[in-house]
């Protein structure tokens, strides 16, 4: 297989808080391959915004505590690079879209002085060899007569065109690597599906290799060539997409999957949802986060957290990863399930 | 004669003047967020009120409760007419219609108890004793699954699902007929989301409620609601029962609408052909003549002639059974063609 463009091991972050210590990541480990999308899901707190923030070096600090092994991006551990460098890395060769593009985009900046910024920054261009490259990049995004937009104020565009801008901005520097951070969770889903549709266009023409954040399984059904769960600030389960829709292997992943109201289940039935309520990152469970809300727990769950580990699917013979000690017994279940 | 429907809203309109110039003058125009809509909800029926930003379904809610003033059309409920009541007026009215709102951080008083809460519509209304009313508060933390002995507590003790438990509880208070639940769910988290969503479920039965349920996810639609009226730019441009909606769409809106709802299944994901709508929804201060749809409409070239830019589409009847409550209704002007 080839090197991963980027690689984290055991990353963790921890807030010192007046109400103790926050674990909000948690030995998280993952690896990026060029052009392919990483679905990152899981629920509010369950640090997988912190997780690509950390990468970045955009945690504050004091009360952020960083922690990691390695976060080797290419040549690069990023882990030890000074701000200085870091710096050059973001915006540049990684971008991020954040959820909200109000609130993303300066308001006080036309929206062409805040996208020129990132050329003169990043490339040292001249103001005006800046703007045609980032009218260039307007169009790109399908913005229509994207010279006029570049003297246009953020507030005068639609939730849509902002994004798009935010969009627009991030691809300036052509990156390796793009985390989008719930990029089209604020925007209706007419506006949505423009949005997808785009991302998936700019990455089969760059390759760029998209981290994409969300709590929608089914934009990450239809994005995702891998998929990473994350519950309490660890991850719990790690698949490629089709088979962690169809054969999940840890009993979060199959409870938030079974949550989801779908197009084609009986109306009528009440939908199997996971009792109980997230953890208290305060205060955590001893052994698995999601023993007290599980219906496999047994007390060797409650003794000692599992850690993410490979399991060998019985059906496509292919190796998993779950941090649940019945993963077998599920990944048994669902091969006796598809022969019958 | 059958008795009138539970609720009956007749081209409803809410317009909201923008651009007043001085303090007397007249305003410039006006941004017209619900423009004519018109449905009836029977006793213990459910129906969905879909749309994206901006297409009125909030404000065609606040209107029904009379939260916002309607600017014309008529809101009857049981055969008497609401709007233009003033607020004593509506007072005996409101315990028959209540509501619960998407933000349970915003929609709860901080400072006061789950149990004053819960109390204090039983207390406006003069219903259960004072010292009953404690009682009646646990009872409804019960009804909503909460622990009854949290009674004391305040809201920021209890997470966002427990909170929407909460604002539920508070709805039920008065005993209602019909709950107005705007976006309930859209601010929880998945698996919170389907607890809440059974509950109300679950409630709906027990206590023979009517909903209107308005949302914009139309899966969580589909699972609570037995009716879908879909709006955009303030009108309703179809509505018709849950099967025939979901399994039958008659409006090109509806249908791109549920073509661009992203689905849990990679394999359908990758198999589905996705009706991309040109733009953005235009501005209600400046709606487009003719359909409101057709300036995005992918199916306008389908209809001879001028008449998608030029006329106003009236909902008419597309199909559906025999009964006038189950017509499947469509605002398009492709639809006289099709028959």
């Amino acid at each position: 297989m080839a090197t991963p463009m980027l690689s984290v091991r055991d990353l963790s972050v921890r807030f010192d808080t007046p109400h103790g210590s926050v674990r909000a990541v948690d030995g998280v480990s993952f690896e990026l391959h060029e052009g392919e999308t990483l679905g990152l899901v899981g629920e509010s707190g369950s640090g997988k915004s912190v997780t690509n923030l950390a990468l970045l070096g955009l945690v504050p600090s004091p009360p952020g505590v960083v922690e990691a092994r390695e976060v080797r991006f290419g040549e690069r551990d990023l882990a030890t690079l000074p701000p200085a460098e870091l710096r050059r890395i973001r915006g540049n060769e990684i971008a991020m879209i954040f959820q909200d593009p109000m609130t993303s985009l300066n308001p006080l900046l036309t929206v062409g002085r805040q996208l020129t910024e990132v050329l003169e920054e990043h490339r040292g261009l001249s103001r005006s060899e800046a703007r045609t490259l980032c009218a260039r990049g307007l169009g790109d995004v399908g913005i229509p007569e994207p010279e006029a937009r570049l003297d246009a104020w953020p507030h005068e565009l639609s939730g849509g065109m902002r994004q798009r801008v935010m969009i627009a901005m991030a691809l300036l520097c052509r990156p390796r690597v793009l985390i989008a951070d719930e990029p089209t969770t604020a925007l209706d889903v007419t506006i949505q599906a423009q949005i997808l549709e785009l991302l998936a266009d700019l990455q089969e023409r760059h390759g760029t290799a998209i981290v994409l954040i969300t709590h929608d399984l089914g934009v990450v059904a239809g994005m995702a060539d891998r998929v990473h769960v994350m519950y309490a600030g660890r991850l719990v389960e790690a698949a490629r997409t089709d088979d962690l829709f169809g054969r999940p292997l840890h009993p979060y992943t199959e409870g938030l999957l079974a949550s989801v109201p779908s197009f084609d289940g009986d109306p009528t039935q009440a939908l199997a949802s996971i009792p109980g309520q997230p953890p208290d990152l305060v205060d955590l469970p001893p052994g698995c986060a999601f023993a007290p809300r599980c219906p496999l727990a047994s007390d060797a769950c409650r003794a000692r957290t599992p850690l993410l580990e490979e399991v060998t699917d019985p059906r496509s013979s292919r190796r998993r990863r779950s941090a649940c000690l019945d993963a077998l017994a599920l990944a048994e279940r669902h091969a006796g399930e598809a022969s019958r | 004669m059958s008795s009138p429907p539970l609720l009956r809203v007749r081209d409803l309109a809410v317009h909201f003047p923008v651009g007043r110039r001085g303090l007397l003058g007249r305003p410039a125009r006006h941004l017209k967020a619900v423009d004519g809509v018109s449905f009836d909800l029977e006793r213990g029926e459910s129906l969905g009120l879909v749309g994206e930003s901006g297409c009125g379904k909030s404000t065609t809610a606040r209107a029904i409760v009379g939260l916002q003033r309607a600017s014309a059309g008529s809101v009857q409920l049981d055969g008497v007419e609401l709007t233009g009541l003033d607020r004593r007026a509506w007072l005996p009215h409101r315990r028959r219609v209540q509501m619960i709102f998407q933000d349970p951080y915003a929609s709860l008083d901080p400072r006061q108890t789950v149990g004053s809460i819960l109390a204090e519509p039983l207390s406006i209304h003069g219903l259960a004793k004072p010292r009953r009313r404690k009682l009646e508060a646990m009872a409804l933390l019960e009804a909503v699954g909460l622990n009854p002995r949290h009674v004391a507590r305040y809201p920021h003790e209890f997470s966002g699902g427990q909170r929407q438990r909460i604002g539920i509880a508070r709805a039920l208070a008065l005993e209602p007929e019909l709950l107005i639940c705007d976006e309930p769910v859209s601010a929880l988290d998945v698996s919170i989301q389907a607890q809440i969503i059974n509950l109300l479920d679950e409630l709906r039965r027990r206590f023979g409620l009517a909903y209107l349920f308005i949302a914009h996810d139309l899966a969580v639609v589909r699972h609570l609601c037995e009716r879908v009226a879909v709006m955009y730019l303030g009108r309703v441009v179809e509505d018709a029962e849950r099967e025939r909606l979901f399994a039958s769409p008659r409006h090109p809106y509806t249908r791109a609408l549920l073509s661009a709802v992203p689905v849990a299944d990679p394999a359908r994901e990758r198999e589905r052909r996705r009706t991309l709508l040109r733009g953005d929804v235009p501005s209600p201060l400046d709606p487009p003549g003719g359909c409101p749809f057709h300036p995005r409409c992918p199916e306008r070239e389908a209809v001879e002639g001028d008449a998608c830019a030029v006329s106003v589409p009236s909902l008419g009847r597309v199909g559906g059974g025999d009964d006038a409550a189950c017509a499947h209704q469509s605002a398009c002007h492709l639809d006289p063609t099709l028959e």
